[in-house]
């Protein structure tokens, strides 16, 4: 039972507010990723939940626990940080005994442990060096092994891989999947990488500017954004916005036309670059500026009644700068956006 | 975490107090022992350092001595950085060579200058060997001012460029190597690149070895105590002489005070004239 | 060999020389007072001198060693430089720690009160430490002497030890925390061992600054003379001979303790000037 439950947690710096009245609720075992640009109040939110900040106003429970005014030692909890912060000084064996010796647990159980956790993270082969001797990469599997040795109720990663190449974030994003599925423990993953999130996570809270911006499966979070921001921030390319003029309940552009339901004149369609069908004729006209072979798809960037749009093809489409093409974006899947307030029509947001 | 509120404070608290005590209140007394005379305040004692015959000399000798020795180990230390810089065999010994004199003191340093400037000291007998003299000759007297000045000069820069070299040297390790091969690659050559370059970026280094150095100087005395006794009068000799010979705190509390103005003086000139705006660092 | 070969060798050749030559320049006086410290009376009145080690022997230095009050005043001098590091370090670290990991109201000020002490020449402030050291017991004391060498000592130690920990990554310290570490825990089994090479540095620099200093040292003493404060009260009425014996044996300990800090010199003075 280490579900945590953030309530009406407010941060404030002098006159700026980093997170304004945020609640949340992270069920035990599920790994919730925390995803949004840098400055948006993820790392601090994070770092509230460990004790090693302190909130303005709210609580925090870990577990059913108030821990809001404990110091992080009490908190029941471990963090991977972002520079490792492997201690330099000890051997990674040390390193990652550090939490069990502190608990004051017999020799041999840390020694039951570490080798746990070591054998978890493929780190074995090192235990006896000192950390300036490893890698990044081996770095940051001391550091997670550290954490997980301790078997934390809650685990909290503050973009964990955001120092590795990019290779190395592949195969280590898969490893920590594998492993933190297997340990069920509940873990809350900060990263402004939205491919780590979706890849990762059980759910994904967006933030911007120190609110959620929507909370859900990443898969959902990808094909019904419930803001503006949201559908721009996640999925690459991102989503396409095009403003629609609307008469009598039809939106209208080129020879596209659709049903809405809004009192305004405008709408924003919010499109996905793959949800977009060439055809021979009708639809959106499209004029191609750049053409980008991806190797899975063409990436065309051009214009729409002149606004910015990108759009997936087949890699083997016969397409250059200068094209005029029509687009047919399938129905179902836009998402329409009221202009005003950058919100999704038609759903809870 | 109220807790951590008051950590600092408790931090910083022990060397508050001390430095009030053994700082702020002496400066005071200082300042206090300067204007009073027999528990009156009075000028007594400027008048007193005024009308000794020393006193003139004393100020035009320690500015003659920081006039001379600042801009040489400046220019030394800056010389000695640059080849440090291009070094790569033995640039550890060579460093440590150079930095030697770093843990010498001013009274050492003098002693050391003695041996070699003494009438039958090695400067005399390489000079002699040299069949430019034929007998000791005495440099340090005070019948012969220039050379004893000379000495003086000497056993300065002996012995403090090198804290002015450590000082640039760490400087110059802040400096990114990139903007130098930047200049090098839009066509600037070596003496190009140390003024354009090189000199402004290292001048917040310069600044503070200046202020040091030059704080330090006006303090000279032992160096030249040494060489020569009270031969060539200086500032903060003629402070320790009326403490110690004539036993009159109040005029050697005013050569302190005299002393503090013109270092505190010359730092805010150093201040004011090499400032560099914040949005100017790298 | 083309022209450029030989003017590349030739700005070598002339480097190297500068290099040799500034190493000398430190050297040789060395060299030399260390032959007047070894030649005794004989080799300070010899006319001319021998430049080379054949009239040197250890009878001067331990002549010197056995004269009533030196080694005493040796003995002395280390006492005070070991109570000034000591001092310095407990005093300064801690404010250091201070600095470098808390933003508080009135940080600024004590850094300004820290800064400031280098604009003045603070030995002279010993002056007035008289009257007050005379009346608390502390005149004519190690003690004493070192409550001033303290004071000379405290900024830079404070300023070093500050970069010190500034250099110490945050994260290590919290993820002590969050490994089980109270603050203190943490501090210790985490940030010290890390900042302790550092901070035996400018302990070191603190011994090597009390050692040298010389006005403080001989105006709050009378019979309890650090070596530097001996040999300038007793420098007008001794032998040449004994003064550079004197001298030598002031430099030595110094140049040790230089040797031994100097990998740390640099990075400390570095960072101690922003």
């Amino acid at each position: 039972m280490s579900g945590i439950r953030i309530d009406a947690i407010e941060k404030r710096f002098g006159a700026a507010r980093a997170l304004e009245q945020l609640t949340l609720d992270v069920e035990d075992g599920e790994f919730l990723a925390l995803l949004g640009p840098s400055g948006c109040g993820k790392t601090t939110l994070l770092r509230i939940i460990a004790g090693l900040e302190t909130q303005t106003s709210g609580r925090i429970f870990i577990g059913g626990r108030d821990v809001s005014a404990l110091p992080p030692r009490e908190r029941g909890l471990a963090m991977v940080f972002q520079n490792y912060a492997v201690f330099p000084h000890m051997t990674v064996y040390e390193n990652v005994a550090f939490g069990l010796r502190m608990k004051g647990a017999t020799a041999a159980e840390v020694n039951k442990q570490v080798e746990r956790a070591a054998g978890l993270l493929h780190i074995e082969p090192y235990l006896e060096r000192y950390p300036a001797k490893l890698s990044g990469g081996q770095r940051q599997r001391v550091a997670v092994a550290r954490a997980l040795a301790v078997q934390p109720a809650v685990l909290l990663m503050d973009e964990p891989l955001s120092n590795l190449d990019a290779l190395l974030r592949l195969e280590m994003r898969s490893e920590l999947k594998s492993v933190l599925n297997s340990s069920g423990t509940t873990t809350v993953y900060v990263t402004h990488d939205q491919t780590e999130a979706m890849g990762l996570a059980d759910r994904i809270a967006v933030m911007h500017q120190g609110v959620i911006e929507q909370i859900d499966r990443p898969q959902a979070l990808y094909e019904r954004p419930a803001t503006r921001f949201v559908g721009g921030f996640v999925g690459s390319p991102p989503m396409n916005f095009i403003d629609m003029p609307v008469k009598a309940g039809l939106a209208r552009l080129g020879d596209f036309t659709n049903p809405v339901s809004t009192g305004r004149d405008t709408i924003t369609a919010g499109i996905r670059a793959e949800d977009i069908a060439v055809v021979e004729r009708g639809g959106l006209p499209f004029d191609v500026m750049v053409c980008e072979p991806l190797g899975a798809t063409l990436l065309l960037t051009g214009r729409v009644a002149g606004q910015l749009a990108r759009v997936a093809v087949r890699p083997d489409a016969v397409v250059a700068p200068g094209d005029r093409l029509n687009l047919e974006p399938s129905p179902g899947r836009i998402v329409w956006i009221d202009p005003a307030n950058g919100k999704a029509i038609g759903q809870a947001a | 975490m109220t807790n951590n509120r008051l950590l600092p404070y408790l931090l910083i608290a022990p060397a508050t107090v001390f430095l009030v005590l053994l700082f702020v209140v002496p400066l005071v007394q200082t300042i206090a022992l300067a204007f009073m005379d027999n528990g009156v305040a009075s000028l007594t004692n400027f008048r007193k350092m005024a009308g000794d015959l020393n006193f003139g000399l004393s100020i035009g000798n320690t500015f003659l001595l920081v006039l001379a020795v600042i801009p040489l180990q400046i220019c030394m230390a800056l010389v000695m950085a640059m080849m440090i810089q291009k070094m790569d065999k033995g640039r550890d010994l060579v460093l440590w060579i150079w930095i030697i004199p770093l843990g010498i003191s001013d009274l050492a340093a003098g002693l050391v200058w003695l041996a070699i400037l003494q009438d039958r000291g090695y400067v005399n007998t390489v000079l002699n060997m040299l069949g430019l003299v034929d007998g000791p000759v005495n440099w340090l007297s005070y019948e012969a001012p220039v050379s004893l000045f000379v000495g003086v000069v000497l056993a300065e820069v002996w012995r403090a460029t090198a804290i002015v070299l450590v000082i640039l040297v760490a400087g110059l390790q802040l400096i990114p190597k990139e903007y130098g091969e930047a200049a090098e690659i839009f066509g600037a050559g070596p003496w190009t690149r140390f003024r354009k370059i090189t000199l402004p970026l290292l001048k917040p280094s310069i600044q503070s070895a200046l202020i040091l150095r030059t704080v330090l100087a006006f303090e000279v005395f032992a160096v030249v105590y040494a060489l020569s006794g009270r031969n060539f009068p200086v500032l903060v000799g003629e402070a320790y002489a009326w403490q110690h010979v004539n036993q009159n705190n109040g005029v050697a509390a005013v050569y302190a005070i005299l002393v503090m103005a013109i270092s505190l003086a010359a730092t805010v000139i150093y201040i004011r004239a090499l400032r560099t705006p914040p949005e100017m660092q790298p | 060999m083309s022209e450029a070969t030989v003017s590349i060798r030739l700005r070598r050749v002339m480097f190297w020389s500068g290099v040799a030559m500034l190493c000398a320049w430190v050297l040789v006086p060395i060299y030399l007072i260390a032959l007047g410290a070894f030649g005794g009376r004989a080799g300070v009145f010899r006319w001319p001198k021998n430049l080379l080690p054949w009239d040197s022997g250890l009878a001067a230095m331990q002549a010197f060693l056995a004269v009533e009050g030196v080694w005493t005043a040796a003995v002395n001098g280390a006492l005070v430089a070991c109570l000034t590091m000591l001092f310095s370090l407990l005093l300064g670290a801690p404010a250091g720690y201070a600095l470098a990991r808390y933003r508080f109201a009135g940080q600024d000020a004590f850094r300004m009160l820290v800064v400031l002490t280098r604009a003045f020449p603070l030995a002279i402030l010993a002056l007035p430490l008289t009257v007050t050291f005379i009346r608390t017991g502390l005149y004519d004391t190690p003690l004493g002497v070192a409550l001033v060498h303290t004071a000379l000592a405290l900024p830079f130690t404070a300023l070093v030890s500050s970069s010190l920990f500034m250099g110490i990554p945050r994260e290590l310290e919290e993820a002590a925390w969050i490994f089980g570490c109270t603050g203190l825990q943490a501090f210790r089994k985490i940030v010290l061992p890390l900042a302790l090479p550092g901070l035996a540095a400018a302990a070191i620099f603190s011994f090597v600054i009390s050692w040298n200093e010389v006005f403080a040292a001989s105006v709050l003493t009378v019979r309890n003379r650090t070596l530097t404060a001996y040999l300038l009260t007793v420098l007008a009425e001794s032998p040449l001979h004994f003064r550079f014996a004197g001298g030598f044996l002031l430099i030595l300990p110094s140049v040790i303790f230089i040797f031994a800090v100097r990998k740390y010199l640099f990075a400390m003075w570095g960072i101690a000037n922003r």
